[in-house]
C-alpha cells in the first residue's frame, strides 16, 4: 500500500489554483495548495477587474457550481456594471472594478475556512512520477509531498521573461522569479509547448492626475452581483475617470517605435488580437487619431490606477513621455512601468476534456498554462481540474461539461478540440447555444450538477431549492392565466387576432408585453417574488428560439453519445486525408460530436470515422 | 453538419434519371405523420399496400407504400418508402410536397447510412463496403466544390461568403465588445449586406429550377384536338411504338412519356389527351389532366387541326404552334407530319434552340437539398433583417438566424465559424481597452 499524504495537490495560487483546490476540497478530496507565497493567493497580475462579456458568464457558472470567485468579486467589488444592459439577457454580462487587497482577502479567508485544504508555502521544482505516472511533488528545499492527483496551475511562471524596451529579465510576473526548475522538469514530459505573450500598462498615481478636467465613468445605479448567493455590494462604489490618447501621444510612440520591446524584434510570442499594446493600435490602425484610456483606481484606499488600454512594452522614458500627453496626466508619475511577458504554454490539445494530461496519468492542467489568458478562464478551468483530480483521486469517473450546458463546457472544448493560436479569451459568440447558455440561469444549469459533486454547499443548496420551488410556482399559477385574444385587446395587448386562447406564459413570449402588463390582468400574479418574475419574463423572450434550438441539442447530444475508444488508430483509417488522420491524432477526440469540430472535418469523414467505430465495437465485442 | 437526431429526413432512395420505379424514402420520427397527410390509411408497419399520394386534393401518383417502425428499419428509424412511377416529374412533385414541412428537409449524401450505423442496423459486412463508398462521395463532394467555387459563380459565392461573414462580425462586435469604442447601431449596414446576399440567393434558386431540368429532364407537351396527330408524331419522333395511335378520336386517355436526348438535353415529350369537350366522364378527367400536365410542362407544341384552330388554352411565348398532318396539306414551315416525317427535324431544332437558351441560364444548385438549403438561408435572413429593422437592440436574435443561414450555406460557402468572425472583429475594429 503506497502512502500518500494527500489525494489532491494544486500547484499555484491563482486563479486557476484558488478555485481548483477549493473545489477538490470540498468535492472530499484532502488537497495540499502549494504556492510560492502565502501573500499571492489571489493575486491579480493585470488588470483590477473581473466579468465582463462571456467572462461573466465563466464567473456565474463557477459559482453556481459553489466556486468561490463570484463571492471574492463581490466582496471586493467597487464599480459594478452589467454590460450590454440594453439588450437581451442572453448576452448581458456582470462586471466589476475590484479592489485589489479586498479581492485577495476574501480569497484567502475562503481557502482559509475551506475544510480539507491546507496551504502550503513553497516553490515546487519537481515530480515525483515513474513511468508517465506522478504521485506527488518535490519542493525547492527538497521535501515531498505524495498525492494521487495534482493539479498544476503556474501561469505564466514558466520561462517567463518580462521585456521592458530593450531590457528583459527572467520572471513569472513583476516582482517573481519564474518557475525555472519546474519547466525544465515539464520538457521530460515531452509535451508540445508553445510560447506566447501578454502586456500591462503602467501603473500610476492617482495623487497626480487632474481629475477634475476628465469625464468620469460612474458604477450602475442598480448593481447587479455575480454570485447567486449576494445581493448588493459589500462596500462603496467608486467612479472611473477617462482620458484619450491624441496626435502628441501617437507621434511619441511612432517615433519610439523601434525601442519597443515588441517591434524592436525581441517578442517572438504570439499576442491576443484583442487586448493589443497601445504600440499594436497605433501601428494597425493608424487612421484613428484618437484611443480612449480608462483611469481605474485599483483599491478603496489605493492611490494606485490602472490606466486600461495603453499595455505597453516600450522602455521607462518614452512610456512617461506618452502618457504625459495626455489630458488630466500633463503631470503625473508612473509607480510601475508597463511591461510585456513571454511565457511557455501547453498545446492544450495534449489534455483531455477532464484537463487530464492525456500522456502523463493523475496530472491535470488549468489556467494560463493552457494558453488561456484572463482570471475569469483560469478560475473556470481550475473548477474543472479540481474536480476531476479530486474524483480520480477518489476512484471516480471523470464529469466532463458539454457545450449543450455551459460556457465552462464550450471553452474546454475549444481548447482541447482546436487548441490556441492566441492567447484564449471567451465571447459570447463562442457559444452556439447562447440564447439558452445565459448569465441568469447559471444555477438552473448548474448547481443541481454541484450539488451532486459535493461543491455546492447547504446554504447555496437551500436558496436554490427555494428560487426553483417559486420559479415552479408562478408557472404554475401562469399557466391557469389564460385569455383570447379579443379579451387581451380589450386590456390593450397587442397580439393577433386569431382566436387562440394563450396561457400568461404564451403571452409573455411576445415582445412587447412584460410581466408587469399581466399583474394589470391577474392581480394575483403580482405577490410573486421580483426575481423570479424576472427570471420568467427572461426564459419566455427565448422559449421560442430554444425550442427550436432543440434538434441540434438533440444531436449533438447523440453525437456524444458515440464515444471513441481511446487507443482508436487514426493514421488507419483509409480515405481520410493525411491532413484529417493528423489532426485527429493529435486531439484523439473523445466522441464523435467534438471529432466533428475538428477543422476541415466533413461529413463523409464523419461516417467513414463512425464506420471504424462500429467495426472496432463488433471485433472487440 | 453532423446528422440532426430529431429531424426527418427524405431523398430519393433510387438513382436519379427515369425509371421503372422510383424509391422515395422518408425517415426519421416524423415520417408516419408526414406521410399520413397524403396518403389515406397508411399501411400497417412492415406490410405494404397500393395507395393514392395525394396533394392539395389532387392525385399525384398511384403508388406503393411500405412502413417500417423503429428500429426495425433500415435507419433504425420510423420509416415510409413510396414506390413510385419512375417519372422524375411525378418523384420532384412529391419530393415538393416534403419540402413543406418544417419538421423535415432533403437528406445529406450519405445520411440514411450514416443514421443506419448510429442506430446499429449494418453487419459487418455491410459496413466493410461502405469505405468504398464514402469514398466515391467525398470525391464526388471535392468536384462538386471545384465547380462552384471556379468560374463566375465562384466570385458570386465568394461574395456571399464576405457580406455574411461582414455582417456577422459587425453584429458580434456591438454584442461582445459593447464596452469599447464601436459603432453602436450597425443595423443599416448590416441589413444591406444581407439584401445583397438574399438577392443573390434568390436569383440562384431561379436558375437552379433550371438546373434541375437540366439534370432531370425538360417537359415538352404536345396538344390539340383528339385526332390531330399527336400520338403519330410521338412515335415517328421516339422511334418507338409508346403511345396507341388509332383513328379513333380520344385514345390517349392518360399522359404518355418518352424520354429523349434532344442536342444534348434530357426531353421528356408528353403525349396528351386529346383535348375537346367530352360527355364521357373518365375522357373528362383525360382531359382535364392533360391540360394540367401541358400547363406545368416546360414547353407545349400545339398541333393544329386547322390553320385558324385558337388553342384550348394561352400559350406562353416560346411555345411552338404547328399545323398537324402535314402530310394532307401543302408542305411549308408551319405544318409537321409525324406520317411523313416532314417538318420533324425543324421541330425538334426549334426545340433545342428553345430549351437551350434556358439551360444557359443554369444555376449551380442542383440538388434539391442545394435549394432547400438557399431558400431556408434566404428565409432566415430576411428574419434577421426585420428583426433588426424592428428591434435593432435584440442583435443576439438577429444574430441567431444570421448564424443559422450561415450554417445552411455551409455547403456553398464553406464553413464560416468564430474564429473567422473574430478574424474579421479584429480586422476592423481597434479593439482592447
Ligand atoms: C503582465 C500580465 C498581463 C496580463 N494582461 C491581461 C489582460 O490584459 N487581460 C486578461 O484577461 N488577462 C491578463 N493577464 C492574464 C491573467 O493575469 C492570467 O490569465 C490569470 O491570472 C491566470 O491565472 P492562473 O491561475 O493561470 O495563473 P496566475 O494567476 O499567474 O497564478 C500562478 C500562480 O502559480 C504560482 N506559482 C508559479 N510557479 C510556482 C511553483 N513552481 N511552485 C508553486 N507555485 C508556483 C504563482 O505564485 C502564482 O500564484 C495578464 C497577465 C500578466 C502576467
Amino acid at each position: 500500500m503506497k502512502h500518500h499524504d494527500f489525494d489532491v495537490i494544486v500547484i499555484g495560487g491563482g486563479h486557476a489554483g484558488a478555485e481548483a483546490a477549493h473545489t477538490a476540497a470540498r468535492a472530499g478530496a484532502k488537497t495540499a495548495l502549494v504556492t510560492l507565497s502565502l501573500d499571492n493567493i489571489g493575486v491579480m497580475s493585470c488588470n483590477p477587474a473581473i466579468g465582463g462579456l462571456g467572462k461573466g458568464h465563466l464567473v456565474r457558472e463557477i459559482d453556481a457550481l459553489g466556486g468561490v470567485m463570484g463571492i471574492a468579486a463581490d466582496r471586493s467589488g467597487i464599480q459594478f456594471r452589467l454590460l450590454n444592459r440594453r439588450k437581451g439577457p442572453a448576452v448581458q454580462g456582470p462586471r466589476t472594478q475590484s479592489d485589489r487587497k479586498l479581492y485577495r482577502a476574501a480569497m484567502a479567508d475562503l481557502l482559509g475556512k475551506t475544510p480539507n485544504l491546507a496551504i502550503i508555502a513553497g516553490e515546487v521544482a519537481d515530480f515525483i512520477a515513474k513511468d508517465d505516472n506522478v504521485s506527488g511533488v518535490v519542493l525547492a528545499d527538497g521535501s515531498e509531498i505524495r498525492a494521487k492527483a495534482v493539479v498544476l496551475t503556474t501561469g505564466t511562471f514558466l520561462r517567463g521573461v518580462i521585456h521592458i524596451g530593450d531590457t528583459r529579465m527572467a520572471g513569472g510576473r513583476m516582482g517573481d522569479k519564474p518557475s525555472v526548475k519546474l519547466a525544465e522538469r515539464i520538457d521530460t514530459f515531452n509535451l508540445p509547448l508553445g510560447r506566447l505573450k501578454t502586456g500591462t500598462p503602467p501603473r500610476l498615481d492617482g495623487r497626480t492626475i487632474n481629475w477634475e478636467s476628465l469625464e468620469t465613468q460612474p458604477a450602475d445605479d442598480d448593481p447587479v452581483m455575480f454570485s447567486f448567493l449576494s445581493h448588493k455590494p459589500f462596500v462603496r462604489q467608486i467612479a472611473c475617470g477617462i482620458t484619450h490618447t491624441n496626435e502628441k501621444t501617437h507621434a511619441i510612440i511612432r517615433d519610439n517605435l523601434s525601442r519597443s520591446a515588441m517591434y524592436g524584434g525581441h517578442i517572438e510570442g504570439i499576442g491576443p488580437r484583442y487586448c493589443p499594446s497601445i504600440e499594436d493600435k497605433i501601428v494597425r490602425f493608424a487612421d484613428k487619431s484618437s484611443h480612449q484610456v480608462f483611469l481605474e483606481p485599483e483599491g478603496l484606499d489605493d492611490h494606485t490606477i490602472y490606466p486600461n488600454g495603453i499595455s505597453t512594452s516600450l522602455p521607462a522614458d518614452v512610456q512617461q513621455d506618452y502618457v504625459r500627453s495626455m489630458d488630466g496626466l500633463e503631470n503625473v508619475s508612473i509607480l510601475q512601468p508597463g511591461y510585456a511577458i513571454e511565457y511557455d504554454f501547453v498545446d492544450p490539445r495534449a489534455l483531455g476534456p477532464d484537463l487530464q494530461v492525456k500522456a502523463v496519468k493523475n496530472l491535470y492542467f488549468a489556467g494560463q498554462i493552457n494558453g488561456t489568458t484572463g482570471y475569469e478562464e483560469a478560475a473556470a478551468q481550475g473548477y474543472v481540474a479540481g474536480i476531476n483530480a479530486a474524483r480520480c483521486a477518489m476512484g471516480q469517473d471523470a464529469v466532463i461539461f458539454s457545450r449543450r450546458d455551459s460556457y465552462i463546457g464550450v471553452m474546454i472544448d475549444d481548447l482541447v478540440t482546436r487548441g490556441v493560436s492566441e492567447p484564449y479569451r471567451m465571447f459570447t459568440s463562442r457559444a452556439e447555444f447562447r440564447l439558452s447558455l445565459r448569465a441568469d440561469n447559471a444555477d438552473q444549469r448548474l448547481t443541481p450538477l454541484g450539488i451532486a459533486l459535493g461543491t455546492v454547499g447547504e446554504a447555496r443548496k437551500h436558496a436554490f431549492d427555494t428560487k426553483m420551488d417559486q420559479i415552479t410556482a408562478c408557472y404554475a399559477q401562469l399557466n391557469t392565466c389564460q385569455l383570447t385574444p379579443s379579451e387581451g385587446k380589450k386590456h390593450g395587448l397587442n397580439m393577433n387576432q386569431d382566436g387562440q386562447r394563450r396561457t400568461a406564459v404564451e403571452l409573455l413570449a411576445f415582445p412587447d408585453i412584460e410581466f408587469t402588463d399581466l399583474e394589470q390582468i391577474w392581480p394575483q400574479l403580482a405577490d410573486h417574488d421580483l426575481q423570479v418574475k424576472q427570471q420568467i419574463n427572461r426564459e419566455a423572450q427565448y422559449a421560442a428560439y430554444i425550442a427550436r434550438q432543440e434538434r441540434d441539442v438533440l444531436a449533438l447530444k447523440r453525437d456524444e453519445a458515440q464515444t471513441i475508444p481511446k487507443d482508436m488508430n487514426f493514421m488507419e483509417i483509409e480515405g481520410l486525408s493525411t491532413e484529417l488522420r493528423q489532426k485527429l491524432t493529435k486531439v484523439q477526440p473523445r466522441d464523435l460530436g467534438q471529432a466533428g469540430r475538428i477543422d476541415g472535418m466533413t461529413p463523409a469523414a464523419l461516417t467513414l470515422i463512425l464506420t471504424k467505430l462500429r467495426q472496432y465495437q463488433r471485433k472487440s465485442a | 453538419m453532423s446528422a440532426a437526431a430529431g429531424d426527418t429526413i427524405f431523398a430519393q432512395a433510387s438513382g436519379t434519371g427515369r425509371a421503372g420505379v422510383s424509391v422515395i424514402r422518408v425517415s426519421g420520427p416524423d415520417a408516419f405523420a408526414i406521410c399520413a397527410n397524403h396518403i389515406d390509411v397508411l399501411p400497417k408497419a412492415g406490410q405494404f399496400k397500393l395507395r393514392y399520394f395525394q396533394a392539395d386534393g389532387q392525385n399525384i401518383d398511384h403508388l406503393l407504400v411500405l412502413t417500417f417502425r423503429s428500429p426495425n428499419s433500415f435507419t433504425g428509424e420510423d420509416v415510409v418508402e413510396l414506390h413510385c412511377h419512375g417519372s422524375p416529374a411525378v418523384v420532384k412533385a412529391i419530393l415538393a410536397v416534403l419540402t413543406r414541412y418544417p419538421q423535415a428537409r432533403p437528406a445529406e449524401p450519405g445520411e440514411f447510412t450514416r443514421r443506419a450505423l448510429e442506430n446499429n442496423k449494418l453487419d459487418l459486412a455491410q459496413v466493410e463496403g461502405l469505405s468504398d463508398l464514402i469514398n466515391a462521395e467525398t470525391e464526388a463532394q471535392r468536384m462538386q466544390a471545384v465547380r462552384i467555387f471556379s468560374g463566375q459563380l465562384g466570385i458570386l459565392v465568394e461574395s456571399w461568403r464576405q457580406n455574411l461573414l461582414r455582417a456577422a462580425a459587425l453584429i458580434e462586435v456591438t454584442i461582445d465588445f459593447a464596452d469599447e469604442d464601436v459603432p453602436v447601431d450597425v443595423s443599416p449596414e448590416v441589413s444591406a449586406l444581407m439584401a445583397q446576399v438574399m438577392k443573390g440567393l434568390s436569383t440562384e434558386i431561379a436558375g437552379s429550377y433550371v438546373a434541375e431540368r437540366v439534370r432531370n429532364g425538360f417537359e415538352v407537351a404536345i396538344i390539340g384536338a383528339p385526332n390531330a396527330g399527336k400520338s403519330t408524331l410521338l412515335n415517328t419522333i421516339s422511334g418507338r411504338d409508346v403511345a396507341i395511335t388509332s383513328e379513333v378520336a380520344g385514345t390517349t386517355r392518360d399522359v404518355i412519356e418518352v424520354r429523349m436526348d434532344v442536342n444534348g438535353l434530357p426531353v421528356t415529350l408528353l403525349d396528351t389527351a386529346g383535348i375537346r369537350d367530352s360527355a364521357d366522364e373518365i375522357e373528362k378527367v383525360g382531359v382535364q389532366r392533360a391540360i394540367e400536365r401541358a400547363q406545368q410542362a416546360d414547353l407545349r407544341v400545339f398541333l393544329k387541326s386547322t390553320l385558324d384552330e385558337e388553342p384550348p388554352f394561352a400559350l406562353s411565348q416560346d411555345d411552338i404552334s404547328l399545323l398537324g398532318k402535314g402530310d394532307l396539306h401543302v408542305a411549308q414551315d408551319s405544318t409537321i407530319s409525324g406520317k411523313s416525317g416532314d417538318g420533324v427535324d425543324r421541330l425538334l431544332a426549334q426545340i433545342a434552340e428553345i430549351l437551350s437558351a434556358r439551360a444557359a441560364n443554369v444555376g449551380t444548385a442542383t440538388h434539391l437539398r442545394h435549394r432547400h438549403a438557399m431558400e431556408a438561408a434566404c428565409e432566415a435572413l430576411d428574419q434577421a433583417r426585420s428583426v433588426l429593422d424592428q428591434n435593432p437592440a435584440s442583435a443576439e436574435i438577429a444574430a441567431e438566424y444570421l448564424r443559422y443561414a450561415i450554417r445552411k450555406l455551409d455547403s456553398l460557402i464553406g464553413r464560416v465559424d468564430v474564429e473567422m468572425v473574430l478574424g474579421e472583429i479584429f480586422s476592423q475594429f481597434c479593439l482592447g481597452k
